[in-house]
């Protein structure tokens, strides 16, 4: 039994060491937003965060996990400033790569909270979008971090 | 949004039975935990697109499926006009299988293709959500006792106008059930349209950005198992020998069951599975093909390509007025297979009871995969209940006709008898099969004295994608294969003497319509073409186009409108190349102008795209500009790295490490224009591919004097010197 932090819930399962984190999540826990595209961290289709950093959960085991807290895109409220621009400017088509992107983007505003485009292409481009939304994500990356900062200016 | 539902027949007869005063169908309602029916509340179905709640619940049974092209909206947009309801309260279920959802232009097969949706729906669902208006109409004004054209729809309420009473949708529906429905039906005139033209907001966008949009591979039933499959390495090669009992032997995995496509391991999850089948051992018996090559088969491809395949168009007498030509050339090009790869892996759940089946997945084909599956299990098709998700990407690889993916998933179902979803990892889906085919183009062209174009000869030499499929007959005329000469036997320039023949060489690999069919090869070698018989005329390659179309409008104004856009006439910063394309595909015109530039590496920066579209009226402009945005970057991977090749008979590429789709980094700038049309609304989801490789391609041109005849492009052999 292996206890693991996800969303702010506690869940005890138990699986071999070797499964990845995506497997755990889509098929122990039933938390099927996060998605599988390549197996091979190539694409950012099952991109988590890990203590708010983004890692590919299909290269990241429950060791690397341990005490540790996870987020997927289900512990991400809607009311969030990027889902919130992801929605302002439309972004997804197929929508399948779409989880991955957000979650990659939210890691990316932490570190950098007014990245520049530059920024955004070095950041995002692990994360593959085969319908090829990447002007719309770029455009709700920028408007995210105007959502944020506006919120910080208010508090 | 959706809600994807499991129906028994119980249900079948219930839901029937509480929509006994429904006018056409009423087998498909959903259903809460305890498989109880929702019907909560009466329910007024006018016909098979919509059923209208006593609790004002609009919900649209849309038969296209919906994987990223927008249809969940563009078509609800259709009916939302006709019906006056708000666009943002209407739900949307996935149609069944059933012959009233048949593709209108289709013959007798549902399914979502060929950039047709819009099209083909586009009288439909308006007339459907017409006579909904109609009825609800009819049913206020006999409670009311007043005549009904003094009564008008709008937002879901019916209002009579001279004593302000209304009623909402909902509670009109019990009265609406027994209104006869409409015999004549004049839909509004576009004047007056509120909802069509307008940009929209994809009804599905919330839903996917909270990772609630369920796809095939996200379905789940109780007492469902998982199974991959370990396919041939060879297309074609037999299972020799596999060692069962150590694949047994994985923790999860539970059974192992050959069937025609390799050996399927079921285990209780997708990594128990993975593993299974990596213990399997398996021998093959690879037989004839693995002597297969791309590179022979390009050797082969050339030879033939010089020597005369089946004439898919003759005007005048091309071969002698070439001869006799002032100036010519000729070259040859050449595009590889090339893999859909839709984000989403392929997958298909099926859940096999005896007597009907299940089947959950993300198909472009419905009744050519459920009809595969019934034939497989040995039902009767009205049996098998097949259920559309949403599809994370389709780009015509899941519009098989073959319907590869679910009769595999058919015959592994068939032994279990329990719900199995097979799920394909990313080397299964690039391996598998069913590519755009490889193609071969000679072409050669003939100036007269005065530089005028006066003779076109084009071979083209690559496998048929129709043939041996349902579509074979209507896709193919006197033996040529449309989907391989379409953009090539048709081509608009104004030119004396054409001759455009095919050759159609059986190869064993599967191949597939690929976004844009045809028009991706034709298109590159076309444009890419009349741009060197451009340079040859020494004339400007918008000035050479724009002459020899002088009598085709609908090309000129978007060649025109990409050319203004992109200040065509002015000078490029140096270090800067830039090319233009112009190409109709499923009744779409579309030219593009791309800049490119190369830095010192020899690397090569695609910028800026400026895309002109007259795709007919526009339903969403929105839609319309993502579908353009969608085809460039498509395309671009296609030109700049995609290759699916072949050696000994097997798959060189694996996974996006070899198999490249372009990145954030590589996204050029998009700019989109659209013409302005009343004409009916055509295709968006393909037509934005063709043009972008031959338009980078002359941009290349442009910079560096270098002619890319083959597809992805090299970039070492661009390196200025
Ligand atoms: S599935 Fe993990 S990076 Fe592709
Ligand atoms: S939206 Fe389809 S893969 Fe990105």
């Amino acid at each position: 039994m292996t206890s693991l932090f996800i969303n702010g819930k506690r869940y005890k399962i138990d699986v071999s060491s070797d499964t990845p984190l995506l497997w755990i999540l889509r098929d122990h826990l039933g938390l099927v937003g996060t998605k599988f595209g390549c197996g091979i961290a190539q694409c950012g289709a099952c991109t988590v965060l890990v203590d708010g950093k983004a890692v590919r959960s299909c290269q990241t085991f429950i060791n690397d996990i341990k005490d540790k807290k996870v987020t997927t895109i289900e512990g991400i409220p809607e009311s969030h400033p990027v889902k919130k621009a992801w929605i302002l400017e439309d972004v997804p088509q197929c929508g399948y790569c779409q989880p991955g992107q957000i979650m990659q983007a939210i890691s990316l505003l932490s570190e950098k909270p007014n990245p520049t485009d530059e920024d955004i292409d070095n950041y995002m481009s692990s994360c593959l979008c085969r319908c090829g939304t990447y002007q719309r994500i770029k455009k709700a990356i920028h408007l995210s971090s105007q959502l944020m900062s506006s919120k910080r200016g208010k508090k | 949004m959706t809600d994807i539902i499991n129906l028994s027949r119980r249900d079948f007869l219930k839901t029937g039975a509480i929509m006994g005063t429904s006018l056409l169908l009423g087998f498909y309602m959903p259903i809460d935990s305890e498989g109880k029916a929702k019907v909560t509340s009466k329910t007024f179905s006018p016909n098979a697109f919509i059923r209208i709640g006593s609790d004002d619940t609009i919900t649209l049974i849309i038969n296209k499926s919906e994987m990223g092209q927008g249809v969940y909206t563009s078509l609800p947009m259709l009916i939302a006009e006709e019906l006056e309801c708000e666009l943002s309260k209407i739900k949307i279920q996935p149609a069944p299988v059933n012959p009233i959802y048949n593709h209108t232009e289709w013959g007798a097969i549902q399914g979502t293709g060929g950039s047709s949706s819009v099209r083909s729906c586009w009288d439909q669902l308006r007339k459907a959500g017409a006579a909904a208006r109609l009825m609800l109409i009819n049913a206020a004004s006999q409670i009311w006792k007043v005549d009904p054209s003094e009564c008008r729809a709008e937002k879901g309420f019916i209002i009579h106008e001279k004593s302000k009473k209304r009623l909402s949708f909902g509670s009109l529906v019990e009265k609406a059930s027994t209104v006869e429905p409409p015999n004549n039906i004049v839909l509004k005139s576009p004047d007056t349209f509120k909802v069509i033209g307008k940009p929209t907001k994809h009804l599905d966008t919330k839903e996917k950005v909270n990772g609630k949009a369920i796809f095939g591979i996200d379905v789940k039933v109780p007492g469902m198992l998982t199974a991959l499959v370990a396919r041939p390495p060879v297309f074609g090669a037999k299972v020799k020998s596999y060692n069962a009992e150590n694949a047994m032997k994985v923790n999860g995995v539970m059974h192992i069951i050959q069937i025609p496509s390799g050996v399927a391991v079921v285990a209780k999850d997708f990594w128990s599975a993975y593993n299974g089948r990596g213990a399997l051992d398996i021998k093959w018996d690879v037989g004839e093909n693995s002597k297969l090559s791309t590179d022979e088969l390009k050797i082969t491809y050339s030879r033939l390509a010089n020597t005369e395949g089946l004439i898919a168009k003759k005007d005048g007498e091309a071969k002698e007025q070439f001869k006799k030509a002032h100036k010519k050339i000729t070259a040859e090009y050449e595009v590889p297979y090339l893999s859909h790869s839709p984000m989403e892996t392929l997958n298909c759940l099926i859940d096999y009871k005896e007597d009907r089946a299940y089947i959950w997945t993300g198909t472009q084909m419905q009744t050519l995969d459920r009809n595969a599956a019934a034939s497989i299990l040995n039902l009767d098709p009205q049996k098998v209940f097949l259920y559309t998700t949403y599809l994370g990407g389709g780009f015509g690889r899941r519009a098989n006709p073959h319907s590869d993916f679910v009769s595999e998933a058919a015959h592994i179902a068939k032994e279990l008898k329990k719900p199995v979803k097979v799920i394909w990892s990313r080397q299964d889906d690039i391996k598998g099969g069913y590519y755009r085919p490889m193609y071969y183009h000679k072409i050669s062209a003939g100036l007269d004295e005065k530089g005028n174009l006066n003779s076109w000869l084009h071979t083209i030499v690559g496998q048929s994608i129709v043939k041996g499929t349902p579509f074979e007959q209507a896709l193919t005329k006197n033996g040529i294969d449309k989907t391989s000469t379409e953009g090539a036997h048709d081509i608009p320039y104004e030119i004396p003497n054409i001759h455009v023949d095919l050759h159609s060489p059986n190869v064993n690999i599967p191949v597939l319509w690929w976004r844009s069919v045809g028009h991706s090869h034709t298109a590159f070698v076309v444009e890419s073409f009349i741009d060197e018989a451009a340079h040859l005329a020494k004339k400007d390659p918008y000035e050479f186009r724009k002459n020899l179309l002088k009598n085709q409008p609908k090309y000129l104004s978007v060649l025109e409108l990409a050319a203004e856009k992109a200040g065509w006439k002015n000078s490029l910063e140096k270090g800067k190349g830039r090319g233009i394309a112009v190409h109709k595909s499923f009744g779409s015109y579309v030219a593009q102008v791309a800049e490119v530039s190369l830095d010192r590496s020899g690397k090569l920066k695609v910028s800026k795209v400026i895309c002109a579209i007259d795709c007919g009226r526009v339903i969403n402009p929105s839609t319309v500009e993502a579908q353009m945005e969608s085809g460039i970057v498509f395309g671009l991977s296609a030109a700049l790295f995609g290759s699916i090749t072949i050696k000994d008979g097997m798959v060189e590429q694996s996974n996006f490490h070899d198999y490249q789709i372009l990145t954030m980094k590589d996204m050029p700038k998009v700019e989109v224009y659209i013409v302005k049309s009343n004409e009916t609304p055509q295709g968006v989801g393909e037509p934005g591919v063709p043009p972008i490789a031959p338009a980078i391609c002359n941009a290349i041109f442009s910079l560096t004097g270098k002619r890319i005849r083959k597809l992805p492009i090299n970039l070492n052999e661009l390196k200025i010197t």
